[in-house]
């Protein structure tokens, strides 16, 4: 594969994280991303060296079933909630208008 | 420098139990360390002054009533500022938590609180613990003590640099890719990332949660075994928390016994790149474990050479969605983008983020939202994690012919502010030794084992052991750290 | 949109020339104690953000933790849809953006859903009367968590369109949820929308006899997205699909897609394209407008969640569960129709009318079938169909019903009050002895004042009377009418028919 990013490419990468970047940093990121990318890349190689199917591990310790009982535990208090909202009304976070869907 | 703050936990402990010292004073001493040398370090992001005291002020009164406190009851702490405390505010190093004070406190800080620690305050790091140097702090940098021109390691760069400087006794740092242990190493302290899972996640700002680890930072191995001692343990609040017994860790850091042992210098991690004052500390160190008795071979792990390639695709995937909740909205910062009249939500996001987050953060969070979109996703997070399978394998392959394995901490030792500031790549080549400990989730301890001859700065040497079995590399290193002479501060340079 | 003046084909035109392609998402809100992933309460209708905490306000350094009683309602669900169980699964991470979502991923479960490969049969109510059952698959049901409610200030109230700025709640975010999704239903075209409907209304069935969530439509514990596209018919041409979101009564569903065939078909007879997009059902006029358009911003980097262990549920604990299912649902109709004595086409209505567990649960309040059904299809089914809801939503219990049934059976009041009685139920003034009493609907069961009307009655009406005492009992009707309207409705008339016919015997 090849790891050629144009601009275009971080610029919509960056829509997708919600960072509205400067057109410098979309230039610098622009330079920088690639060759970081020519070095990740070289695990698809040792991947297919291997030469057999190795599994994925998403998790460094091999544990499943971890759960907890269905009993309410206290929470915050609203105040705590809020407390470090940027805005806040009626006990309910304040956020600018909403585009999209709901 | 007062007295007081020369001494080590143990010692402190020690006097403390015994009424020859009170926390007060201990923890007074310390806070006027910070004031006289952290305007030259930066070490700190916040001084908790009032709280530790207060601490410090209760745990004496318990004592002085009779009552029975836990060991470091007393023995002041700091703490990386990526770890949430209800006291003080817990900022990650970034300008988008500038003055955010959590409305919950971390495991890891309720523990240090029923253990009676006083808090001295929140240390310096990368932001969101993204660096190897602490250039990334949105705060400014933190300065190594052997050399202030010198960066201090990271990201824990500032809990190093506050032990190592007499700042603190004890400090709890965090290792993603290597936090705790390179910046030990760089700044002459012992540096321990244990076991993943082992310590407890909840209330630690997540940068890469198959990654993170809590840790200990002290100047002696013992010292590091005691507070490991205190925070670690099963967290039912952390799902990844493993719920078995703490090996016992401090017994380990005690006995200090290699006599036997079977050590394995990892083939892979030195060599060429590697620094020659580093090498050569190495060599000694090694030289000296064989001479105690260590059985000493060479080991191959093919597979840790590919170990940087995976770690900067899962820890920035994981970034990329970890970060994704910083988004101004419930908490942090809020920024409008300007000339935009009534900016909407998603508007404001954008903008805040844009604003709220440094180069390397963003740099890392495009990087993992690259990696996991769709594609791509298979080429880069899958192969990644499938070079994570092949190094947990390289390690159980080595450990079924050692006991544990040994490598410097890093290649080199602390290098020049700014020196590697444009080329994050290089930057990231660093963590080269640290990182297949935390892919595989495996415990290493840094242990500093002199100064380089060529630099005349501190080098680390890394022992890594297998999963729970924390205690041998407390064991190995409690062995060297009698055999050499550890490097010892004099003053702040 | 590719015009502002859409043509919507009649359904039946429409169904001559398309076959329609349709799929249902179903979500569940679960009815546990706590949260998916944390300990907070789940109550309906709690004062904002008092039912949260660092885990789901994604507070930073927060962790989830998995709700054992959740998982155990998912297998519950999924062996009651006949789906198989993981025997090993995991959660993962859906990333997109919306402030009403604090992690900014959804923690859900992408291609290891703990429940797959199943099926519910369902008896769809014919036009021509009679049913038909038919196999709708399931493809998968999986776990995932809700998110919070905005509330929109500003421009029109409540509206996202043109407000001010929105205010968040987050109680309800982190709830747990269980998303069905159907494999695309094989239906004759005309079917569609009925398949569609009978297929929500006997899930919810079934997810309410398994006692794992309230299922109410209207307060969005029970959630249809109806995913559905044309194909022009033998083209074997495969449509473009919209996803119909909202849709909160099975009537609703039913409407759904019906409109959507109707426009589909007149976007596409126009020459024009169906966009991938979300649409809104607007239950006042049954018409759907357009949401978001799928782009490639819809690329939600799934990955398995670093934060949560695998759930490996054992085959042990599985085969117990199995041991706590209900009856399965056809089992039950068959059952129920032998025991209450229904006809074929009884049984049909009752079922069509989503009225099974309703006219179950008054009998069971001590009611007869008979009676039971009559109330819920007749008076109540007329109430629910005016105000545009469904059956199980009107504001009255199955007990209620019982009671007033209850009333009529001991003489306390007749029929006629018996209506006025549901009336003061519904509009929220009490338990029916309460509405009784209120209203002052009781019967005049007392003698005296009877006996002083029926008097009267004979007094002015001689000749009836004359007829009477001759042996023409049917001509009672006419004084037992008087004395009704003298009494305004409040008499038993079988009892004025009895002093009747004692007075002139
Ligand atoms: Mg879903
Ligand atoms: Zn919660």
């Amino acid at each position: 594969m090849s790891s050629a990013l144009s601009r275009e490419d971080v610029a919509h990468l960056a829509s997708l994280a919600r960072i509205s970047l400067s057109e410098d940093e979309l230039d610098r990121l622009g330079a920088e991303l690639p060759a970081i990318l020519d070095h990740v890349a070289a695990v698809q190689g040792v991947v297919e060296s291997a030469g057999e199917d190795v599994a994925p591990m998403s998790h460094p310790v091999p544990v499943a079933n971890v759960m907890r009982e269905d009993v309410v535990r206290p929470g915050l208090t609203p105040d705590e909630a809020l407390s470090g909202a940027p805005a806040s009304e009626e006990q309910r976070f304040l956020v600018p208008k909403i585009l999209g869907e709901e | 420098m007062s007295d007081l703050t020369r001494l080590g936990a143990a010692e402190l402990a020690e006097k403390l139990a015994g009424g020859e010292v009170t926390s007060v004073d201990v923890t007074r001493a310390h806070l006027e360390r910070i004031g006289e040398v952290d305007s030259r370090l930066h070490a700190f992001l916040h001084v908790g002054e009032e709280s530790a005291m207060a601490t410090a002020a209760d745990v004496d009164a318990r004592r002085a009533a009779g009552e029975d406190v836990p060991t470091l009851a007393g023995v002041p702490v700091a703490v990386k500022d990526l770890i949430n405390t209800t006291d003080q505010p817990t900022t990650a190093g970034s300008r988008m938590l500038e003055g955010w004070v959590p409305p919950y406190d971390a495991t890891v800080v309720a523990r240090l609180r029923a253990a009676g620690l006083p808090i001295l305050g929140k240390t310096n790091l990368d932001e969101f613990a993204m660096g190897s140097s602490n250039e990334h702090s949105a705060y400014g940098p933190t300065r190594n003590p052997w050399d202030t021109d010198r960066i201090p390691g990271g990201s824990s760069g500032g809990s190093a640099a506050a032990v190592a400087s007499h700042e603190a006794p004890l400090a709890l740092g965090t290792d993603t890719g290597g936090s705790i242990r390179q910046p030990g190493a760089m700044t002459g302290v012992v540096g321990m990332k244990p076991t993943y899972g082992g310590v407890s996640r909840y209330g630690v700002v997540a940068m890469a949660s198959s990654l993170d680890q809590v840790g200990p930072m002290a100047r002696s191995v013992l010292d590091a075994a005691l507070l490991h001692e205190v925070v670690a343990g099963h967290d039912p609040l952390d799902s990844t928390s493993i719920d078995a017994p703490v090996p016992d860790v401090v017994a380990a850091a005690r006995r200090g016994d290699v006599s036997g042992l079977k050590i394995g210098i990892v083939r892979e991690l030195g060599g060429e790149g590697f620094q020659p004052g580093v090498q050569a500390a190495f060599d000694g160190a090694v030289e000296q474990l064989a001479q105690a008795g260590a059985e000493v071979v060479e080991v191959a792990c093919p597979s840790f050479r590919h170990g940087i390639a995976a770690y900067y695709l899962v820890m920035p995937s994981e970034v990329s969605s970890n970060l994704a909740r910083f988004d101004a909205m419930r908490y942090g910062l809020r920024v409008s983008p300007e000339g935009v009249p009534d900016p909407s939500a998603e508007q404001v996001m954008s903008a805040s983020r844009d604003a709220g987050f440094g180069d390397e953060v963003k740099r890392r969070i495009v990087l993992g939202t690259y990696a996991l979109s769709s594609g791509y996703y298979d080429a880069y997070y899958g192969s990644a994690q499938k070079v994570r399978t092949l190094i947990a394998r390289d390690f159980a392959a080595a450990f079924e012919q050692v006991d544990v394995l040994v490598s410097p901490t890093a290649p080199t030792t602390a290098w020049r502010l700014g020196e590697k500031s444009d080329d994050p790549l290089a930057m990231y080549l660093e963590d080269v030794c640290t990182i297949p400990a935390n892919l595989a989730g495996v415990p290493g301890l840094s242990l500093p084992v002199g100064l380089a001859d060529d630099t005349g700065l501190p080098v680390g040497v890394q022992f890594l052991a297998p999963a729970l079995a924390d205690d041998r590399v407390y064991n190995v290193a409690a062995a060297l750290e009698r055999l050499v002479a550890a490097p010892v501060l004099e003053e702040v340079r | 949109m590719t015009t502002a003046t859409q043509k919507i084909v009649p359904f039946d035109e429409a169904i001559t020339r398309y076959d329609p392609v349709m799929g249902l998402e179903v979500h569940v809100e679960l009815n546990t104690a706590t949260k998916m992933f944390c300990g907070c309460a789940t109550a309906f209708g709690a004062e904002p953000n008092t039912q949260v905490c660092p885990v789901c306000l994604g507070l930073p350094g927060a962790l989830p933790v998995v709700n054992a009683k959740a998982v155990e309602s998912a297998i519950r669900i999924g062996l009651a849809l006949s789906c198989d169980i993981a025997e090993w699964c995991r959660f993962a991470r859906k990333n997109y953006f919306y402030p009403d979502m604090p992690k900014n991923f959804q923690t859900s479960q992408y291609d290891e859903p703990i429940a797959f490969d199943g099926y519910l049969d369902v008896e769809v109510p014919l036009e021509e009367g009679g049913t038909r059952t038919v196999r709708v698959e399931i493809e998968r049901a999986h776990m995932e968590e809700d998110t919070g409610k905005s509330l929109h200030v500003g421009g029109a109230t409540g509206r996202i369109h043109g407000a001010d700025h929105s205010l968040l709640d987050y109680n309800r975010a982190g709830i747990p949820l269980i998303e069905i999704v159907t494999r695309t239903i094989h239906v004759p075209a005309e079917l569609a929308p009925a398949v569609a409907r009978a297929f929500v209304t006997q899930l919810r069935d079934l997810i309410v006899a398994l006692d794992v969530s309230d299922a109410r439509m209207d307060q969005g514990s029970l959630r249809a997205d109806v995913n559905l596209s044309l194909s022009p018919k033998d083209s074997g041409v495969l449509g473009t699909r919209s996803e119909t979101k909202n849709v909160n009564s099975f009537r609703s569903v039913e409407r759904a897609v019906r409109y959507e065939i109707g426009r589909h078909a007149g976007v596409l007879d126009a020459g024009g394209s169906i966009l991938q997009e979300t649409r809104h059902f607007h239950e006042a006029n049954g018409s759907t407008s357009a949401g978001r358009e799928k782009s490639d911003a819809d690329d939600y980097r799934y990955f398995p969640e670093p934060d949560l262990a695998p759930v490996a549920p054992s085959r042990e604990w599985v085969e117990e569960l199995r041991g706590t299912l209900p009856e399965p649902p056809s089992e039950r109709r068959r059952r129920l129709q032998a025991e209450w004595e229904f006809s074929d086409l009884d049984m049909r209505d009752t079922v069509g009318a989503g009225a099974l567990d309703l006219v179950a649960a008054t009998v069971a309040a001590g009611t007869t079938p008979a009676a039971a059904k009559k109330w819920w299809l007749g008076e109540l089914a007329r109430r629910a169909n005016e105000d545009g809801t469904d059956l199980a939503d009107l504001p009255i219990t199955p007990e209620q019903v019982a009671a007033i049934q209850g009333l009529i059976d001991a003489g306390r009041v007749n029929d006629k009050l018996a209506r006025q009685v549901f009336e003061g139920v519904l509009a929220g003034e009490g338990t029916p002895d309460e509405v009784v009493s209120t209203r002052g609907l009781e019967v005049v069961s007392d003698d005296g004042a009877l006996g002083d009307a029926v008097d009267r009655a004979i007094e002015a009406n001689p000749d009836v009377a004359q007829k009477i005492r001759d042996g023409k009992v049917q001509a009672a009707g006419a004084l037992i009418g008087a004395v009704m309207k003298e009494m305004r409705g409040q008499a038993d008339a079988g009892r004025v028919r009895e002093l009747v016919l004692e007075k002139l015997s």
